[in-house]
């Protein structure tokens, strides 16, 4: 006697279930696909149009042929772009890495003690925190100014580091409450002052360790806020002694612009921040699937 | 174990307060109370780039020269057209930490510096460098508030010209030569947009449109009249009314896409043959140099029609901060600023006229001659839209009134705006 | 009592440098920011009497400010709808494990690490307003695709120009909320899917019943943070189209106003776009704190 099997497609957790055709589900999947496909061409028509101008020369640029492939491709404009860029963007890293891990340090400390250790009224220090993330900074240059002044900080990057240390704070504890809040069970804590652990030991032994997936999370953000800010760079600091944005800044923001210069000086400002992003993203993503952005 | 706990966070609250109050490095200051002792001179300005900065670069080169003590700093902040450095600008002048010196518009603009006292009366300076014989009358008393002098020019604009296409204009049949009037212009551009050309006058982003509608006031009230306007005048005045009337029908002949443009792509419609005319100021014929383009054969430009002996004046000038950290270095720059040969270097790079009477027309091009020749006998009129006419909040009022309009307001509208900014300002 | 102290003293000092750092930088800012909207200080003069709402009262006369209101309105219900539309698309579409996610993910995110400075250099050519013969940007792009029906004004058009402005900043945060999201679903235990199909559910009712009532904090947190980046939004809206009046919202207003040196008027611009932020976030706040209580 044979048995037959009727086949049916193999059921794997997370896969599309059995009761679907064949048929469909391959239509499924290519619709999946398609879809997947369109969008990562949507999503880097900016880049191909930033590309395709900076390569072009200056004198074939222009906003009605900004999808033409350049008649004579160059490199003519990033040789220029990068001489603009080059001496802020390595004073742009001795601002942007500082200030990221300085916050993001910061923002563990606070954010061990605001979910786990604890004192009396700490979620309303918390939510005091947060809300010091939503101030328009405009308004505040000002006296922002006047007061890094009184403290006596050079103007350029010893101040803007400060200025970003103190304004990151709020979303680095953000980041790192909601993370301790969910990874850290409470009891973890109980038994290790059960065994007469201190807050510092506490933190060192038990905290610290598990914190990596938080900190990803947090110097990523922080790096990028810090690198591609504009405002308080301007304010803050000059193109002598400032980052890179200015400087891209003063590349693409006078009236007779040079759009080819302008685009390759886009591209180059990006590629820090792009290559933290490549690399770690993955991280970054299981970072806040460890929940450190919920709530 | 509870005791060190204490400690450490003793020990970590220590360590961010010092890490916050502890760099009291030997990075200069911007401003620099480091500009005493080396002779530095920090200029302020917002040419970053580009022609701009061409200009910038000659009178660096003069003042090498004249001013060896000094060394010159670019403190030029870029971007917003103006309104970065503008703000960075103002927190520093508020904060006392000046630059040595700071561009700004000449005339009505230095209202808000002069109230505030954040700039110093050079009037002796004028007397000193012989500016008084060498700059005309009529910019003179312009530039004079309460019997002092707060700023030298650099240079002087004119901002009523306009430009146009002599092969779009012949194609359509209509004369190169100026329309006599804002009504003749009016029907020029009717003929040319029935010789096919849709959009016959580019124009660009509201501040633009802004000196199209001065040209047109001027025009249509004389420039007297005009004037009088930002002083005090009668904005909702009939004849005011009729003038935006005729301004509303000019928009009409103008390109639907005009707030996303600066004007150099409404001066490219032009050139390129898609439009008729333009306005813009005469930093235009410097572009039109850099282009190869030659008048009469690939351009042709006149005052705006209406305006013919009316000088709408803008400058670029150059001040001395009260508390300055190096007063005598800025007075050596201001110096140049005002010397023949530094406004020579300054306006051939730039493409504007010098202030001074005694210049060589020969020094310049084509275009400059026949301003120069202008400069020294038409009526004065001032500009909004670049400061001599008024203070920034005035001009600002009036570049969102003028944006509104553009965007489907009506003459009504507009008016009411125009009498609302001049209340606001005058009183 | 004594004892408690030490407990959760040496916390208190842990986060007492940003307590302190946050009480001035922030509470300090925002207090001599309400000083000031309640002087009469309309130039560089020094103020000179204290005036009590009336520059507020001003605010809410002026046409002007209104009609940035409505601009600010606008933008931020696009933003919002825009950036939860395509960033829930995407995790659905990834979701189920697709090959290649990490590509899409990084594709999908990168756009997060470019500065608007340097996205609005090519976004201003994209969104240019020309149509037909003279189009460029998008609007060219359509016409190549001979899609000329889409061709449009974008932030130039009078009642709807806004939405266009939201574009750039939709294309530049979608990943981030895509990966809120996909951090939310992989956060549902797949017993609970198991469960529901147990049970008969088609794909749709799960979703609708099962993940998407689980996936709500990740959505009002995702709400919130990109609500209030809208708010704050300058850049993007300066390097696109400059200041002008079609496209002003009140953090543009508030830089013009200063830059008349008109100083009360712009601080009360300010503190009425806090006021905004703070609606958004204080229910936010409220309910966040009130659910951990209760955890």
């Amino acid at each position: 006697m044979t048995t037959e099997t009727v086949s049916r497609p193999q059921t794997t957790p997370g896969r599309r279930r059995a009761v679907s055709t064949p048929a469909r589900v391959v239509t499924a999947r290519t619709v999946r696909y398609g879809l997947l496909v369109l969008f990562v061409i949507v999503v880097f028509i900016p880049v191909y149009v930033l590309l395709v101008t900076s390569l072009k020369p200056a004198s074939e640029t222009g906003v009605t042929n900004a999808w033409s492939l350049p008649d004579a491709w160059t490199t003519e404009s990033w040789k220029l772009a990068w001489e603009s860029l080059s001496p802020s963007l390595w004073r742009t890293f001795t601002l942007a890495i500082p200030a990221s891990i300085i916050a993001a340090v910061l923002g563990s400390l606070n954010g061990f003690v605001l979910s786990r250790w604890r004192f009396p009224y700490a979620d309303l220090v918390f939510t005091l925190f947060l809300f010091g993330m939503f101030i328009p900074y405009q308004a505040v240059m000002i006296p922002l100014r006047q007061l890094t002044l009184d403290i006596g900080l050079p103007s350029g990057i010893p101040t803007l580091i400060l200025a970003h240390v103190v304004y990151g704070i709020p979303i680095c504890t953000l980041i790192f409450r909601g993370y301790y809040a969910t990874t850290i069970p409470a009891d973890l804590i109980e038994a290790g002052r059960v065994d007469g652990a201190g807050m510092i030991r506490t933190y060192a032994s038990i905290i610290l360790p598990l914190s990596a997936p938080g900190f990803v999370v947090t110097l990523i953000w922080q790096f990028t806020s810090v690198w591609n800010d504009f405002l308080f760079a301007i304010f803050l600091s000059n193109t002598r002694n400032g980052p890179v944005t200015i400087a891209l800044n003063a590349l693409a923001g006078g009236q007779l612009t040079d759009y080819a210069a302008s685009m390759a000086g886009a591209l180059i400002t990006s590629f820090p921040t792009l290559v933290v992003y490549i690399i770690l993203g993955r991280y970054f993503i299981s970072g806040l699937m460890a929940g450190s952005l919920k709530s | 174990m509870r005791r060190t706990s204490w400690i450490a966070g003793l020990a970590v609250a220590g360590l961010a307060l010092a890490a916050c109050g502890g760099d009291d490095g030997d990075e200069e200051e911007t401003g620099g109370t480091t500009g005493e002792a080396s002779g530095e001179v920090e200029v302020f300005t917002w040419w970053a780039a580009g022609g701009e900065k061409a200009g910038l670069d000659g009178l660096v080169s003069v003042f090498e020269q004249e001013c060896p003590d000094f060394e010159f700093v670019n403190g030029a902040v870029a971007g917003g057209a103006g309104s970065n450095a503008k703000q960075v600008l103002a927190s520093r002048l508020q904060t006392n930490e000046p630059p040595d010196t700071f561009q700004a518009h000449a005339g009505a603009e230095l209202t808000d510096y002069i109230d505030a006292g954040q700039i110093e009366d050079v009037s002796d300076l004028y007397d000193e460098f012989g500016l008084n014989e060498a700059f005309p009358e009529g910019l003179l008393e312009s530039l004079t508030v309460d019997d002092a002098i707060y700023s030298v020019p650099a240079n002087i604009h004119r901002a009523n010209i306009v430009w146009a296409n002599p092969a779009v204009l012949e194609g359509a049949g209509v004369s190169t030569d100026a329309p006599a009037s804002v009504d003749a212009w009016l029907a020029d551009l009717e003929t040319v947009r029935a010789s096919g050309i849709e959009a016959p006058l580019a124009i660009a982003a509201p501040w633009t449109q802004t000196m199209l509608m001065e040209a047109v006031l001027i025009a249509e009230l004389g420039p007297d009249a005009y004037a009088e306007l930002y002083d005090g005048g009668d904005w909702s005045s009939s004849d005011v009314t009729s003038a935006l009337e005729k301004y509303g029908q000019l928009l009409g002949y103008a390109n639907a896409d005009r707030e996303s443009l600066d004007w150099p792509d409404a001066l490219n419609y032009v050139t390129g043959g898609q439009a008729a005319y333009t306005l813009m100021g005469d930093w235009v014929a410097a572009n039109l140099d850099l282009e190869g383009m030659v008048a009469p054969d690939d351009y042709v430009y006149w005052p705006a029609p209406g305006t013919d002996g009316v000088y709408q004046w803008l400058a670029d000038s150059f001040v001395l901060p009260v508390g300055a950290p190096n007063p005598e270095g800025t007075k050596c720059w201001l110096k140049v600023v005002g010397s023949a040969d530094g406004q020579r270097e300054f306006n051939v790079a730039k493409g504007s006229i010098p202030a001074r009477t005694d210049a060589d027309p020969a020094d310049y091009p084509p275009y400059q001659q026949s301003a120069m020749e202008d400069w020294a006998q038409d009526t004065l009129a001032p500009s909004l839209a670049h400061g001599s006419a008024g203070p920034v909040g005035w001009g600002d009022a009036v570049n969102s009134a003028v944006g509104q309009f553009s965007s489907g307001g009506d003459v009504g509208q507009l008016q009411d705006a125009l009498v609302a900014a001049a209340e606001s300002q005058m009183g | 009592m004594r004892h408690r102290i030490k407990t959760w003293g040496p916390g208190l000092l842990l986060v007492a440098p940003s307590i302190v750092a946050i009480g001035v930088f922030v509470y300090g800012l925002i207090g001599s920011t309400i000083n000031l909207s309640l002087t009469d200080r309309h130039s560089a003069r020094p103020a000179e009497n204290y005036v009590g709402t009336e520059n507020y009262g001003n605010l809410f006369s002026d046409d002007r400010f209104l009609h940035s209101l409505r601009n600010l309105a606008v933008l931020t219900v696009v933003f919002i709808v825009g950036t939860i539309f395509f960033g829930l698309l995407w995790a659905l579409l990834l979701e189920k494990g697709v090959k290649g996610e990490g590509f899409f993910r990084s594709i999908y995110l990168f756009p997060m690490a470019v500065s608007f400075v340097a996205s609005g250099v090519v976004w201003r050519w994209l969104l240019n307003s020309a149509e037909g013969q003279n189009a460029g940007g998008l609007n060219a792009l359509f016409g190549m695709l001979g899609l000329d029906f889409l061709q449009n004004p974008w932030w130039s058009h009078p009642t709807w120009g806004m939405a266009a402005m939201a574009l750039p900043a939709i294309w530049q945060l979608s990943g981030y909320i895509m990966a809120l999201f996909l951090a939310g679903f992989r956060g549902i235990p797949a017993e609970l899917r198991e469960a529901a199909r147990m049970d008969g559910a088609t794909e749709f009712q799960l979703y609708r019943h099962v993940i998407f009532p689980q996936l709500s904090p990740v959505a009002l947190s995702a709400l919130i943070i990109v609500g209030h980046m809208s708010m704050k939004m300058f850049d993007l809206i300066m390097a696109v189209s400059g200041a002008q009046f079609v496209t002003e919202v009140p953090s543009v207003y508030m830089w013009q106003t200063l830059l008349t040196s008109d100083y009360a008027k712009a601080a009360a611009i300010a503190i009425v776009l806090l006021v905004i932020v703070a609606l958004l976030v204080i229910p936010y706040l409220v309910q966040n704190a009130r659910a951990e209580r209760g955890r």
